[in-house]
């Protein structure tokens, strides 16, 4: 068991939350209140869904041997664009089209920009770092052309369903991330889509001379990558009722490489795992919750982020666990052999 | 080999078509300055007013007000848009001193590299005004006076109508605090000013403290964190702006509490969205930060030009608003 790659970073989600419940015994409690569950658990699902959408489409990004920087970006066109249908004034609360259309365009977009950035990559060649660099700059640019500069505000009640809504007392934007992921497994694993992603990782040039369209799965991941990061925009723009151009999505691109790094996914290419990209992202969100419920001083929030990180990475290195379980070996053996001496 | 011509050739052209673009856009920058060779009375003065841009509905506002009141007072203005570069505000100073105006507005893209510019200025016998924001210069004959916002003053109205609401309640009062960004001058001294009054009241307690870094979705989260974690023991909330408080209180109807009842919410800025969250008894109080200090400029320059003895540090008259006011004051919001 200890050799399945999710077994570190299984670990160390069960101790942050572990953390959390020494200095705060009711951590684990959920009650009902509203109308609906609420706890700090609850919290770390809902607030983890766009992360952990983006995430799993940069999982499949990475398993190519790419690499998605403008996912941050499209969350904010995502949502820019949105407000843009939703957030003039005078719009009805009783009529539902506004916000189909408005959901249809941010998704329509996200997708227009997933498809440029696989175009670049697989038609023209250019490296997905490259590529994918110039939309995270020029995207916040877009996304604030859409919206003036200004932060909109969404006074659209049905909009606020997506991020903010609760279906059977759990929060909407959980089915969505469940959906999305359960897609993706079936996707991946049922079908040979998975394997075909493996391989052109591992080897585009064999791939492509074993018959396969190494070219149209390339495209094809960063379109996947673009839509779940405007799902990821919508969600996040619905739950604050506003459009942020500036700062929604701000590092997301680094959090969510983060999340599929520490779910065990190399930046290599090949074999991919999204369960624990699922893992990866709610160890992130976790210990930002973890941070803000124990009361770290915010100055140094990052260095504890960075800390964390620095811990879950080196455990999940062999190198590292072998050198480490030889040290603590060795102690005992000399400890066993001091006894016998006298 | 053939994909890699084409890489650089995208390269190139994409290259090429963000010069073109940024080309254009510093072209048509410092055009706009409306020149009207000077005539009229002998007390009509040339105002010269270089803004920073226009990245916020705060800067929009600014502008408009500085504008207005100096065309109101009967004043020629030339307006130039900086658009958040120092060159075409250099470029903009330079001109004005061309055209030989009265006096220089401006409010400085960033603090440093001025000192060419205005030891220009000083030695054409121009004085010049900042407004908003400072420069970083060891020798401050070089402006005349500095107006803008003092983001200490602002925490200290916060704290004194904390006490003064408060002044009744026996026992402690728990406080939370969300921060700007860590670092910001804003964050730093709206913080400082907050708790330099609240130190002589003892039974302020701020208890938690945390960054939501200026944005809505940051605030909300915060607070989620905070309520999970102390609850209904929260009776105040102070925010070091009106958008993190916007967040939050989302977080507390959420948590299925009363916002403004059972938590006692403090914002400062007093944009339009907490007059509407204020109008809808969602929030108590927002101490201003006055983006409209044209009128109060026009009187300083006039003041100094007319040989009388200004300031070099003004702050800008700042209004505390509460939760009754709010509908009343609602649609004369401009910002």
């Amino acid at each position: 068991m200890m050799k399945s790659k999710l077994f570190w970073p299984i670990i160390v989600l069960v101790s942050i939350l572990c953390i959390n419940l020494f200095f705060d015994p009711s951590f684990f409690s959920i009650e009902v209140r509203g109308g609906h569950f609420t706890g700090s658990l609850v919290d770390i699902a809902n607030r983890v869904t766009p992360l952990l959408l983006i995430s799993i489409g940069m999982t499949l990004v990475i398993a190519t041997k790419g690499i998605d920087l403008s996912v941050g970006s499209i969350v904010a066109m995502s949502g820019a664009m949105a407000a843009f249908v939703v957030g003039r004034p005078g719009i009805s609360d009783d009529s539902l089209a506004p916000l189909f259309l408005a959901i249809a365009l941010s998704i329509g977009l996200a997708l227009l920009v997933g498809l440029w950035n696989g175009a670049l990559v697989s038609r023209v060649g250019v490296q997905p770092i490259v590529a994918t660099l110039i939309l995270m700059i020029a995207g916040r640019g877009i996304a604030q052309l859409i919206t003036n500069g200004q932060i909109t505000t969404i006074y659209y009640e049905p909009y606020a369903f997506i991020g903010a809504g609760y279906l059977f007392m759990v929060p909407f934007s959980i089915y969505i991330a469940a959906a999305v992921f359960i897609l993706a497994v079936l996707l991946t694993r049922k079908t040979a889509i998975g394997l075909f992603i493996e391989s052109v990782g591992a080897n585009p040039e064999a791939s492509r001379l074993a018959g396969l369209n190494s070219k149209n799965i390339i495209l094809m991941v960063y379109v996947f990558s673009g839509l779940c990061a405007g799902i990821g925009g919508l969600i996040l723009s619905s739950n604050v009722a506003a459009a942020d151009g500036n700062n929604a999505g701000l590092y997301y691109e680094l959090d969510a490489i983060l999340a599929v790094v520490i779910g065990g996914t190399t930046l290599m290419g090949g074999r991919f795992f999204l369960m624990g990209t699922v893992i990866g992202a709610l160890i992130i969100q976790s210990l930002t919750t973890t941070i803000y419920s124990i009361g770290i001083p915010p100055e140094v929030n990052l260095v504890v982020k960075a800390v964390v990180v620095l811990i879950v990475c080196l455990l999940q290195s062999p190198e590292f666990r072998k050198k480490f379980t030889r040290v603590l070996t060795f102690k005992k053996m000399t400890k066993k052999e001091g006894v016998a001496q006298p | 080999m053939k994909t890699l011509f084409k890489s650089k050739l995208f390269l190139l052209l994409a290259i090429s078509v963000m010069l073109l673009l940024t080309g254009c856009g510093s072209d048509t920058t410092t055009g706009s300055s409306e020149a009207n060779a000077g005539s009229g009375g002998s007390d009509k003065l040339t105002i010269g007013f270089s803004q920073v841009g226009a990245e916020s509905e705060w800067r929009t506002a600014n502008t408009e007000s500085v504008k207005s009141a100096i065309t109101d007072a009967g004043h020629e203005l030339k307006f130039s848009d900086a658009q958040q570069k120092q060159e075409n505000q250099l470029k903009a100073i330079r001109d004005f001193i061309a055209q030989d105006v009265d006096a220089i507005v401006f409010s400085p893209v960033v603090e440093t590299g001025f000192e060419t510019v205005l030891q220009e200025a000083k030695t054409a016998g121009i004085p010049v005004f900042l407004a908003d924001r400072a420069v970083d210069i060891q020798d401050d004959s070089l402006w005349t006076s500095f107006i803008g916002s003092d983001f200490v003053e602002e925490g200290r109205k916060a704290g004194n109508w904390l006490v003064e609401e408060y002044k009744d309640i026996e026992g402690d009062v728990n406080i939370v605090e969300l921060q700007g960004t860590v670092g910001s001058a804003p964050a730093i001294d709206r913080k400082e000013g907050f708790e330099e009054v609240l130190a002589d009241h003892p039974k302020f307690k701020i208890i938690k403290t945390q960054t939501g870094d200026f944005t809505r979705s940051k605030g909300k989260e915060v607070m989620e964190a905070f309520l999970k974690d102390k609850g209904e023991d929260i009776d105040v909330l102070f925010s070091h702006n009106d958008d993190m408080a916007i967040g939050a209180i989302q977080a507390i109807e959420e948590f299925g509490l009363a916002p403004a009842e059972d938590i006692t919410i403090i914002g400062v800025d007093g944009v339009k969205g907490a007059f509407e969250a204020m109008a809808d008894g969602k929030m108590n109080v927002t101490v201003e930060c006055n983006p409209l200090f044209g009128e109060q400029l026009v009187e300083i320059i006039e003041t100094h030009l007319a040989g009388e003895e200004v300031e070099k540090r003004i702050a800008v008259e700042e209004g505390v608003y509460t939760m009754d006011q709010a509908e009343e004051l609602l649609p004369e919001r401009k910002y």
